[in-house]
């Protein structure tokens, strides 16, 4: 079984609203003091796939990844935590490439590694957030895609697997080749590497691919053009129950709340 | 080449986001001088599309059963091609987020997810979302038609009722089965019949909860006393606390309550981002300088533990003395 599970390097999502600024021109948000990160639902996605090869064995696991340079660390990461194999396409043009352009450049790169059974990629990113990899890779590599799923199993010679949806959950019974999209529940929670893991990482193979290398060539006739990026000034002043006692600001309170929802 | 198109993926009812969705749509297909056409694929009831026809010009209904992702997928896009739609628009339940860039990417088209405003600008078509987990607002111009858009439809106005209802029509494409997926079980988790999104007050606990037992004990009565919906922060789910379904946040549910009392909640964007459309936010957390309160109506700086079993008691002298 062959699975390359999509890995994605964002600015640090955790950074404190009040260090977060915008290059407007750019439409970009400003690297600051923040670090880069593997984002959380992409890391969800390596742990999902490592937890199958732990249970059902026979599994090589490739992680790829389209971004900058640095994207690369993003990548040993995934070594240290146990990954078999780790490619990189550097995004040499667009600085913020649309959802189509990264669902092309990664079906093209998954072509070019070889046969595979199951591709994985985080259900949307701590950035842009368009949450539309999976289902435009599926396309681009026209296979059937199950979205949010937290578990997957093998099942004689398919995948069943659990998915959360807004109302509970569901179960599903697939056939490979297919694309899934990874959600966070209580069991995929990424796993720390070992520092000698991180460290030995570096010295592993890493293939790394130009798009010049993949033949593929960004085109104009853009999917979606992000024309505005600005940070809300939404900031509403608290009113602070007051009283002399506890008791007399509960009982503000719970007049405040009445008020609000008895309107309703 | 310019119909609005709104699509009810197996729908339970006509609730308030269909009614928002079908609000968005109305107001768009006025903006672009075209009709309003609904898809409802696979009702759960048959008055649904009846509801639908009271503020859509055109109701396609095409029913295959229960929800499964491909067949569902190739009706869409057989039904919306043959179609010339502006703008496909869905709510923003799990059916309709995982098929939307892909209907997309089928009919020629680009899709923007947990879009919150449409607007036509000199005839292209632009929608505004948060990006970067609340922190920043984007605004996207799609180049491509159809836009397919799912959206955070109960933030929207519903729309009125037509003086003449729309027409109904029944379809049945042909479409082959496909063995590559298929859904085995269906559970729901839920608390209620009522969804999160639909809920009008929400009280919510984040990770100074502490533990699942408070969540029951103390909360999910305050909740009951208040005709409300027991949610959660992503700390607390990922804790296994209360179950997925209670997420609120970037990547959990977004709300749209009347009231949002957080507790113990000290609000990072990434929870913001998902009541950044709730009327009224009232916190209560130890911490003053907990970024909840820069977006709280009201608040108290306390621990939850004794605020909440006193806050019991006052509601329920209140509603007593109001009875």
């Amino acid at each position: 079984m062959n699975i390359v599970v999509c890995l994605k390097q964002i600015l640090d999502p955790e950074i404190p609203a009040r260090e977060f600024r915008v290059d407007a021109a750019r439409r970009e948000a400003e690297r600051g003091n923040a670090n880069l990160v593997t984002n959380i639902f992409c890391e969800n996605a390596l742990e999902t796939a490592l937890q199958f090869r732990e249970r059902w064995g026979d599994a090589k696991i490739t992680v790829l990844s389209f971004g900058a340079p640095t994207a690369e660390d993003s990548l040993r990461k995934a070594l240290a935590m146990k990954a078999d194999a780790a490619a990189l396409v550097i995004n040499d043009k667009s600085s913020n490439p649309d959802p189509l352009t990264v669902a092309q450049v990664l079906a093209t790169a998954i072509r070019k590694l070889g046969s595979f059974d199951l591709v994985m990629v985080g259900r949307e990113a701590g950035d842009w957030g368009a949450g539309q990899t999976a289902g435009l890779l599926a396309e681009e590599l026209s296979l059937p895609c199950v979205s949010f799923v937290d578990r997957i199993e093998a099942m004689n010679g398919g995948l069943r697997m659990k998915r959360q949806t807004d109302s509970g959950w569901e179960v599903l019974e697939a056939q490979t080749p297919l694309v899934v999209s990874i959600t966070n529940d209580e069991h995929n929670v990424p796993r720390i590497p070992k520092v000698r893991d991180v460290m030995m990482s570096y010295r592993q193979p890493l293939t790394q691919w130009t798009l010049a290398d993949l033949g593929y060539e960004m085109d104009d006739d853009k999917y979606y053009e992000v024309v505005d990026l600005s940070i809300p000034q939404k900031e509403s002043r608290c009113e602070f129950v007051t009283g002399d006692t506890l008791d007399e600001r509960v009982e503000s309170l719970a007049r405040r709340i009445t008020e609000v929802t008895s309107a309703l | 080449m310019n119909d609005v198109v709104i699509c009810l993926l197996n729908p339970a009812g006509f609730d308030r986001a269909a009614q928002g969705l079908a609000g968005a749509g109305r107001r768009l297909a006025a903006e672009l001088g075209s009709q309003l056409k609904a898809i409802v694929l696979s009702p759960q009831s048959p008055a649904i599309p009846q509801e639908v026809a009271r503020v859509a010009d055109n109701v396609i209904v095409v029913d295959q059963g229960a929800y499964q992702p491909e067949p569902a997928l190739s009706a869409l896009t057989k039904v919306c091609s043959q179609l010339s739609p502006a703008a496909i628009l869905f709510g923003n339940d799990t059916y309709s987020q995982e098929a939307t860039p892909r209907l997309a990417h089928r009919l020629g088209g680009a899709a923007v997810g947990d879009v919150v405003e449409v607007m036509v600008h000199e005839k292209a078509l632009r929608v505004s979302r948060q990006v970067y987990g609340g922190k920043a607002q984007a605004t996207i111009e799609l180049k491509r038609p159809p836009a397919v858009l799912w959206t955070r439809s109960r933030s929207f106005a519903s729309a009125n009722h037509l003086t003449t209802p729309g027409d109904i029509t029944e379809l049945s494409p042909d479409i082959p089965i496909d063995p590559r997926t298929r859904i085995v079980e269906r559970k729901r988790e839920s608390q209620s019949e009522q969804r999160l999104e639909e809920a009008r007050v929400i009280v919510s606990g984040g990770r100074g909860i502490g533990g699942p037992e408070p969540f029951n004990n103390e909360l999910k009565p305050l909740a009951e006393l208040l005709g409300a919906q027991l949610a959660a922060s992503r700390a607390a789910c990922d804790a296994g606390w209360v179950p997925p379904t209670f997420q609120v946040g970037q990547t959990g549910k977004k709300v749209t309550p009347d009231l949002y009392l957080a507790i113990a909640i000290t609000g990072a964007s990434q929870h913001m981002a998902g009541i950044s459309e709730a009327k009224n936010i009232a916190a209560i957390n130890t911490d003053p300088d907990a970024p909840i309160f820069k977006h709280c109506r009201f608040g108290i700086v306390e621990d939850y533990r004794k605020v909440v079993p006193l806050l019991r008691q006052k509601l329920i002298a209140l509603q007593n003395s109001q009875r």
